[in-house]
């Protein structure tokens, strides 16, 4: 019986010939696919009413679904389904779960939220997501800094302090780091005999009488390196200019010189063209009162503060 | 193409709708036995009440926004995801070793298909009647019978497979709020959406496709054919017994044996002697069949009105069948009655069955296969048990923070800088404390969070730095951080870390 079944549905074929015996099979389609597309007929049906779909005149069908949302103007907008209005309801969303984090760091004091664990974990990542939008470009992305070009976050050397008030200040109202050109005022004996000095404040391999020399010139009005660098070399924090006594290597690039004349090299170079790159942006319009406070205490963190 | 006796279906060929008949059996009440079962368990489970401090008092719960699973006493974290894995990869090695030693015993009694299409006939059975009724209903044009006895069928089919959603949507949620919230409409999309699919594949799987879900849909029953051997045991039709020289053959009336039958049966219990005369006249008649060549077989073709895979097991061994072994309660049932030997179709091996001289079937286990697969079962089981009574009341992971490796200090020391990160798996608050081995106890610095208290199933994060002298700095290479739960010293654990300073960089 299935065999007739299977030979009457072979032979089934459209009823027209061509060229007298040319045939067009009439097989039916499975069932299951004939459903399927019924019930993607459905779904395109469905779907047209819901979502943005026909152009029609000179827009389009928005469809029944919408999504309101808060642009950075502060204006409520609704629309037709789509992605970008999707993003900044998704945007809104965060903010608002975000935002009892953001209001207990307004109410509470740096030594409070440094306290707090769960603030720590609030910091530790909504700081992060801050500092590697606004800070990494030039800080790099563990606060790392680059010698010669930015400062690294992570020691323990503040060129303006190092303690929340003072950071919340660098961050706020931005820094210039300058230093003057002495290549045109002092000879280029005067300058070797400088590096040798500073480069003995720190233990690096010197010329000590070339040393012994420039101590004198550091402490004398023609070079007035104490004006700025204080006459222990140690810096005034209160203009940013550096501590020559340290480890800490921001503008010569000490570390990276093999050899002791090749890190004289290195701060000859910074004294005879002096500095006017160290700047940092304002941040006070640009990032809210808030997010600056999380980044004092992320940048604070970092470090280990002071 | 053609490879076996069965039938060759067509591709369009139209699904010809299967009515079973009831049997009564061992395998019958074998099945009946574990669809109670598993019943009970599937649909009473989520309301078993467990209490907890900070859970609901719900036993088996699937906490998806909690990121937990909360079974009986154990709770489960995604970073316990490994036990998935051990128990995913025994419920495999299961089904391979089970299927080697017995064939499609999965498919024929624990498959919820099986069991839902089980249940789904026991309605239409209770409602339209027996085979023969629900033949002719399906026959007879639409009338008022044929219409309420199909719609409260159905109407009833889809109330099953509407709790079976809900039942289901149960396990992630606390299930008395979840049927309030449900009806009144509170409760959360991702509810509606579940319960309305499965409520919908419920139905149709075992309302309308049934057998076919197995034949076309199901790829387990598909591979499970490749694990078979000769020694599997399988539902299998004694051919040789059955068909003999001359093939089947129907008992003709007027031959004494049916008569007899209906006899003994309108006068249970039968008298021994009775039993006897029934059981000589079924010798008799077997041995004037087996004169003339006739098989055991007498071609009632209940093996096939019993079949929810509605195949011919006479025809052999078949992809369709799901062996379920309600064809061997069914020929046990006729053959009694004969007085015929039982076990024309039985449970048996091809190897048994083709040997000149087969022997009582039994399990044969003593295969490579079989028996590594049984130690692969043992081995991953005991593990999986071992695993989860000796987990840890808590999880740590310790970074070492890369950007940068090492930080010169003003002084000349060296910094690096870790991240503790620790999860609390204990039922209640607990404290961490942190210290450092293999290097001087001032060199660790954790700022304002020495120690860290967490909540169940939460983690917390700590900073830790560690500076030290550059002369150590050199001769540090690795050292240990030291996690203690307060008051549990014996859980303590330590996590070997690195130590990064610019010397080793230039190396």
């Amino acid at each position: 019986m299935s065999e007739q079944k299977l030979q009457s549905q072979t032979v089934q074929t459209t009823g027209h010939a061509w060229d007298g015996d040319l045939q067009e099979y009439n097989n039916p389609l499975p069932v299951w696919w004939v459903y399927t597309f019924y019930v993607t007929v459905v779904f395109a049906i469905v779907y047209w009413t819901i979502y943005p779909s026909w152009p029609f005149g000179k827009g389009w069908i928005g469809g029944l679904s919408n999504i309101t949302y808060v642009n950075s103007a502060g204006e409520t907008k609704t629309h037709s389904w789509n992605t970008r209005a999707l993003l900044m309801e998704n945007l809104n969303k965060a903010a608002a779960e975000q935002k009892p984090y953001f209001d207990k760091i307004e109410a509470m004091s740096y030594a409070q939220i440094a306290k707090d664990p769960d603030m720590n974990g609030f910091i530790l990542s909504a700081g992060k997501a801050l500092f590697s939008d606004n800070c990494a470009p030039c800080h790099q992305a563990g606060g790392q800094g680059k010698i010669g070009f930015f400062p690294n976050l992570t020691d323990d050397d503040w060129l303006y302090g190092g303690t929340y008030d003072k950071i919340h200040e660098t961050i706020t109202g931005g820094r210039h780091g300058y230093m003057p050109t002495f290549g045109e005022v002092l000879s280029a004996e005067q300058i070797d005999q400088l590096a040798n000095y500073v480069a003995s404040l720190s233990g690096i391999g010197h010329d000590a009488a070339k040393a012994a020399a420039g101590n004198t010139l550091f402490h004398s009005e023609t070079a007035a390196c104490y004006y700025c660098h204080g006459a222990d070399a140690k810096g005034r924090k209160e203009i940013g200019s550096a501590n020559l006594t340290d480890n800490i290597w921001l503008w010569a690039n000490v570390p990276g010189a093999a050899t002791a004349e090749g890190k004289v090299a290195a701060i000859r170079g910074v004294i005879t063209s002096g500095l006017n790159k160290g700047v940092m942006p304002t941040w006070g319009g640009r990032l809210s009162p808030e997010q600056i406070k999380v980044l004092t205490v992320y940048v604070h963190e970092l470090g280990g503060g002071q | 193409m053609q490879t076996g006796l069965e039938e060759q279906l067509g591709l369009y060929q139209k699904r010809i709708p299967i009515f079973t008949r009831s049997v009564k059996g061992k395998f019958r009440r074998f099945k009946t036995t574990v669809l109670v079962l598993a019943y009970a368990i599937f649909f009473l489970l989520p309301w078993l009440p467990w209490s907890r401090p900070d859970a609901p008092a719900q036993a088996v719960l699937f906490d998806l926004p909690g990121r937990r699973f909360l079974i009986f006493g154990l709770t489960v974290y995604p970073q316990d995801v490994v036990w998935l894995a051990l128990l995913l990869f025994i419920a495999a090695i299961l089904l391979f070793f089970v299927t080697g030693l017995v064939g499609r015993a999965f498919c024929g009694y624990f498959c919820f298909q099986t069991l839902w299409t089980d249940f789904f006939i026991w309605i239409e059975h209770k409602i339209q009647g027996e085979r023969p009724a629900r033949v002719r209903l399906y026959r007879q044009p639409w009338n008022r019978e044929k219409l309420l006895k199909v719609g409260s069928t159905h109407v009833l089919w889809v109330l099953a497979s509407f709790w079976t959603g809900m039942t289901f949507v149960a396990y992630f949620t606390y299930a008395p709020q979840l049927v309030v919230d449900f009806v009144t409409g509170q409760a959360a999309s991702a509810a509606y959406i579940t319960v309305s699919a499965l409520t919908i594949s419920t139905y149709a799987a075992a309302g309308l496709m049934r057998e076919q879900i197995c034949t076309y849909v199901c790829p387990y029953g598909r591979f499970q054919s490749v694990m078979y051997e000769p020694e599997t045991l399988a539902v299998h039709y004694d051919a040789k017994r059955g068909e003999a020289a001359h093939g089947r053959a129907t008992v003709r009336a007027g031959r004494g044996i049916v008569v007899e039958r209906r006899r003994a049966e309108s006068a249970e219990p039968v008298a021994v002697d009775r039993r006897q005369t029934r059981l000589s006249a079924g010798e008799r008649a077997l041995a004037e069949r087996h004169e003339k060549g006739l098989g055991d077989c007498v071609d009632c073709g209940l093996c096939v009105q019993v079949c929810p895979a509605g195949i011919d097991i006479r025809d052999g061994l078949q992809y369709k069948c799901i062996s379920c072994g309600l064809c061997i309660d069914a020929c046990n049932t006729i053959m009694d009655s004969f007085g015929f030997p039982r076990g024309l179709i039985r449970y048996d091996s091809e190897k048994n069955l083709a040997s000149p001289n087969p022997t009582a079937p039994k399990l044969q286990w003593k295969r490579l296969k079989t028996i590594g697969y049984g130690v692969a079962l043992i081995l991953m089981s005991a593990y999986l048990v071992y695993s989860i009574s000796t987990r840890g009341s808590y999880d740590r992971v310790v970074n070492q923070i890369r950007q940068p490796l090492y930080v010169v200090l003003s002084n000349g020391d060296i910094r690096n800088r870790y991240q503790v990160h620790i999860t609390n798996k204990a039922a209640q608050d607990q404290t961490y404390v942190i210290s450092a081995s293999g290097i001087p106890a001032a060199a660790l610095d954790l700022g304002n969070f020495r120690e860290i208290t967490i909540k169940p199933g939460h983690s917390g994060l700590v900073q830790a730095s560690v500076r030290l002298a550059p002369e150590l700095a050199e001769h540090t290479h690795r050292f240990e951080l030291v996690i203690t739960p307060r008051g549990k010293p014996g859980e303590a654990r330590s996590e070997t870390v690195r130590f990064d300073s610019p010397k080793e960089q230039h190396e």
